[in-house]
């Protein structure tokens, strides 16, 4: 009787693990590749560390980067995803685990950097690095152009659902608004939801004074009554859906949500937003720094930053992509605002560790309140 | 009186299957979303077969389970045997009272303590990756042991020493007098505890948080997919094994009852 | 008899090693964090700031209570009247009840998001019905209705496994000296089945008490339960360790107290009664 049971569990795993081998079933796309990718790299694993929903995955037929960079150079690709550059951070301190290729933003590579946790990038080695646009090398937060490629740009704006609200002003005042009580949603990512409240209330993002950051702490407890809920990434849904009417987020994303719902509008608050330039670097404990410097250059390819910028939406350095007249977003206002519309904007800097915990230790605040 | 209690009973099941019910629907949904119900199709479970991420969780949840049982099995029904031939009840004691830790205890506190031990330990030997496979394991193990030793314990008690001694008197060396009289009738104790122990560590999801690293069980991989966007191929994975296991369950069931009744015939 | 002592003593040894290492020195590891700052200097500063976290710790113990009466209101007539069921339907109604849980709990709780949200299932009906949008979710007592449609389980079983070990011939007994079934229930079956409450009481209690997933989807991710803030401690890094664990610490004091005095409740009855 037993091992009647234990046989028939077995064969249940056996079925499972079975069905498990059988996966493959995307189609590689003819590349047309500037670099060389010859190695003698074969077999090694590169782990590479990236925001969800941030890299062209084979879905709806695009291409799979990192599919094809396993099938080009033979590398095997570990791929995994954080959902906030503090989360990030914290994975990397803690040593639990080791990365090759992290794809953090501007503020956090200032801090990695004075900390001593990125390492220099071998630009010989990227052949590719003259398709990134002049404007984007030497900003601030890398002026000598040691240790990031940048990987794509963005900026912040609310995004509203016209189907249910109408007339909206401008402004980041909607989400202190009585009128869409319930409607609303807000970042569950302090850094952002703060940036909110400072906006709002002509607070510098940048402040190292404690009593700007407890202004606007009561600025976000006081918002707190008219959300529906925090979010990150889930907000994709709770959009599409009708589920919630306003949300701020970045705007790549929203143009991701109007392909799925067309009632979907968007604006960037006349107070101004956060702009941010998330970029490739090398994390101290690299493994497989050869490996990771293929990759680097393999993501600034043509085809496969074109790839990207449209699975991701957001707007790309790469010049060979927004100078392309086949690139879907090709001149979209959004993305790439002419003079004109260019809102006010703000780069995030790197805060002393003292206004970092103090800020962490508002937002359970916000959260306990 | 009786009516009443069968509609108490059908609004229970009710509430229990509500979203196992809605799983179930939205996994045959044509749309992408599991929100909004756009027509029927088999689709998803066909792109089952292309989610690498997930397909490759669903191994190592498998794997771990399978390990993590059979090693908490094994080492649990030793245990049990060395704990029932303790003389001191003072050791015995502070053995169970030890034993009881992982279960009574939060598994958030049990995951964290771990996690901080792995780290602490990965320092210690200067290791760039604490976190993986070995880790997720350990921890499996410890969460498992109590409910196998809890499981063979009592049917050790049940079992007499005498007999134990009388295979020993005929000739029978200890091993062989164990594997000959003492195994057979804890067997169902030490089936319930490696099937109790499977169930743990296919299900659990806090304590492997904390202690996977990149070595992701199916549990995390659907974590990190409900922090973004729930498709419906997660539900569809979801279900198969939903109706595997009732299928495997009902079938225990009706041979049990079958064996049952030629013993009632017997 | 030597000989073979030293056998037990080697199939011992193992597991003995093997909680000593992974059940006890954890949590002195967390212990030492607990009780240093983050240059590992000793230090109380943790515990001194608990006051912060304050009405996480009140929120989760309220929360836990309430969905634990809740689960122990539901479960026990459920398991009561499936005592009273032909062995057959009772065993389906075993495998139904436990069932559940072999389904990941994080599917089944994000599928109440699709019940109850303002687009979702009930307000769809109840629009054709010309009423609502209810709102349903992110609210405090949907969080209470996860953790009550999470743990269901663990407070049948236990309950519904001591009921029917009940010896029928008690009843029998107390029917014929002229009890009535309220009487029979309340004089007869409900102290004897006191040890099954008592383990699905705990069963229940803990994993509410220390959840950190339920509120984050049921309750919009408007309040920290003291889980969520362990969670969200731990993922900010080592600079929170030490915090972190004083709070994990603290928590699993609570529940090591409530577990002491739910034992002394029943009369030092054994309240290790498991499924």
């Amino acid at each position: 009787m037993m091992k009647r049971i234990l046989n028939l569990l077995l064969v249940f795993v056996l079925c499972l693990s079975l069905f498990s081998f059988s996966g493959c079933g995307y189609e590689y796309f003819e590349l047309d590749l500037q670099a060389d990718y010859t190695n003698n790299l074969k077999g090694t694993v590169l782990n590479v560390y990236n925001w969800g929903e941030y890299i062209s995955d084979g879905s709806d037929e695009s291409i799979d980067v990192n599919k094809e960079f396993e099938r080009i150079t033979g590398i095997k690709v570990n791929y995994s995803t954080f959902e906030s550059n503090e989360t990030m951070y914290s994975q990397l301190r803690t040593a639990g685990v080791s990365y090759d290729i992290i794809i953090p933003s501007d503020y956090m590579i200032s801090r990695m950097m004075s900390e001593g946790m990125l390492l220099p990038i071998d630009y010989t080695k990227i052949t590719n690095y003259g398709n990134i646009d002049e404007k984007y090398k030497g900003q601030y937060f890398d002026p000598e152009n040691k240790y990031t490629v940048p990987y794509s740009v963005g900026m912040v704006g609310v995004i509203y659902n016209t189907s249910m609200v109408q007339n909206i002003e401008e402004s980041w005042s909607v989400f202190w608004d009585e009128k869409y009580k319930n409607q609303t949603l807000m970042f569950s990512n302090p850094r952002d939801a703060f940036m909110t409240a400072q906006f709002y209330g002509g607070i510098s993002v940048n402040s190292e004074k404690k009593a700007d950051w407890d202004k606007a702490v009561e600025l976000l407890k006081d918002q707190k009554q008219y959300l529906q809920s925090y979010v990150m990434d889930e907000v994709y849904g709770k959009m599409e859906t009708g589920e919630a009417a306003i949300a701020p987020y970045y705007a790549g994303d929203y143009l991701t949500m109007y392909e799925v719902n067309e009632d979907l509008a968007f604006f960037y608050p006349k107070e101004g937003t956060n702009i941010f330039v998330d970029a490739v670097c090398i994390p101290s404990c690299c493994q497989n720094y050869e490996a990771a410097m293929l990759y680097i250059n393999f993501l600034l390819e043509p085809d496969i930053a074109l790839a990207n910028a449209e699975y991701i939406g957001y707007a790309s350095p790469n010049t060979t992509v927004f100078n392309n007249p086949d690139y879907y977003y090709y001149g979209n206002e959004i993305l790439y605002p002419p003079e004109d519309k260019t809102p006010k904007t703000e780069y995030y800097h790197d805060l002393n560790k003292d206004i970092r915990f103090y800020y962490e230790d508002l937002w359970i605040d916000v959260k306990l309140h | 009186m009786k009516i009443l209690s069968k509609i108490y009973m059908a609004l229970i099941i009710l509430f229990l299957y509500a979203p196992i019910a809605v799983m179930i629907v939205f996994s045959f949904n044509s749309g992408s979303s599991v929100w909004v119900f756009e027509g029927f199709s088999l689709g998803w479970y066909a792109e089952l077969v292309f989610n690498s991420e997930m397909l490759e969780a669903l191994k190592h949840t498998l794997l771990i389970a399978i390990l993590s049982a059979t090693i908490s099995t094994v080492l649990g029904t030793a245990a049990s045997v060395g704990i029932t031939t303790l003389k001191s009840k003072l050791a015995k004691s502070a053995i169970m009272s030890v034993t009881n830790i992982p279960m009574m205890n939060a598994d958030i506190v049990t995951g964290v303590s771990l996690m901080l031990l792995f780290i602490f330990c990965g320092k210690l030997f200067g290791l760039t990756e604490s976190l993986g496979f070995f880790t997720v394991l350990i921890a499996h193990i410890t969460f498992n042991l109590p409910y196998v030793i809890l499981s063979v314990l009592p049917k050790l008690k049940q079992t007499d020493p005498a007999l134990e001694q009388a295979a020993m008197d005929l000739g029978c060396t200890p091993l062989k007098a164990f594997f000959k009289v003492v195994l057979p009738s804890i067997s169902s104790g030490i089936f319930t505890g490696f099937i109790m122990a499977f169930t743990l560590s296919l299900d659990d999801f806090v304590i492997s948080y904390f202690t996977c690293g990149h070595y992701q069980t199916l549990p995390i991989v659907i974590y990190n997919m409900t922090k973004r966007t729930v498709t419906p191929d997660t539900y569809a994975l979801s279900t198969i094994i939903f109706i595997t296991v009732f299928a495997l369950m009902l079938l225990y069931n009706i041979t049990l009852a079958r064996s049952e009744k030629k013993r009632g015939v017997i | 008899m030597k000989k073979s002592s030293l056998g037990q003593l080697f199939l011992r040894a193992p597991y003995v090693i093997w909680s000593a290492l992974f059940i006890i020195i954890p949590l002195f590891i967390m212990g030492y964090y607990a009780l240093t700052d983050a240059n590992g200097v000793f230090s109380f500063s943790n515990f001194a700031n608990l006051g912060r976290y304050k009405n996480a710790f009140l929120i989760s113990l309220l929360y836990a209570f309430i969905s634990t009466i809740i689960t122990l209101i539901i479960a026990y007539p459920l398991a009561y009247f499936m005592t009273k069921c032909k062995p057959s339907t009772q065993r389906f109604m075993m495998i139904l009840t436990m069932l559940p849980m072999w389904t990941n709990f994080l599917i089944r709780t994000y599928s109440w998001i699709t019940i109850l949200s303002n687009t979702g299932i009930i307000n769809t009906v109840l629009q054709k019905f010309g009423i609502g949008p209810l709102h349903l979710i992110n609210r405090p007592g949907t969080v209470i209705l996860g953790m009550v449609y999470d743990f269901l389980p663990y407070m049948i079983l236990p309950i519904f496994n001591v009921m029917s070990k009940i010896d029928n011939s008690l009843i029998g007994a107390a029917e014929d000296l002229g009890s009535n079934r309220l009487n029979v229930i309340k004089k007869v079956i409900f102290p004897l089945s006191l040890p099954g409450v008592i383990s699905g009481i705990t069963m229940v209690f803990v994993p509410s008490v220390s959840t950190f997933y339920i509120s984050q989807k049921l309750g919009g991710n408007k309040t920290m339960l003291i889980g969520d803030v362990i969670e969200y401690l731990f993922n900010l890094g080592p600079d929170y360790y030490n915090v972190a664990s004083s709070i994990s610490l603290v928590l699993m004091m609570i529940i090591l107290v409530s577990l002491f005095i739910m034992n002394r409740v029943s009369d030092g009855e054994d309240g290790g009664v498991l499924i």
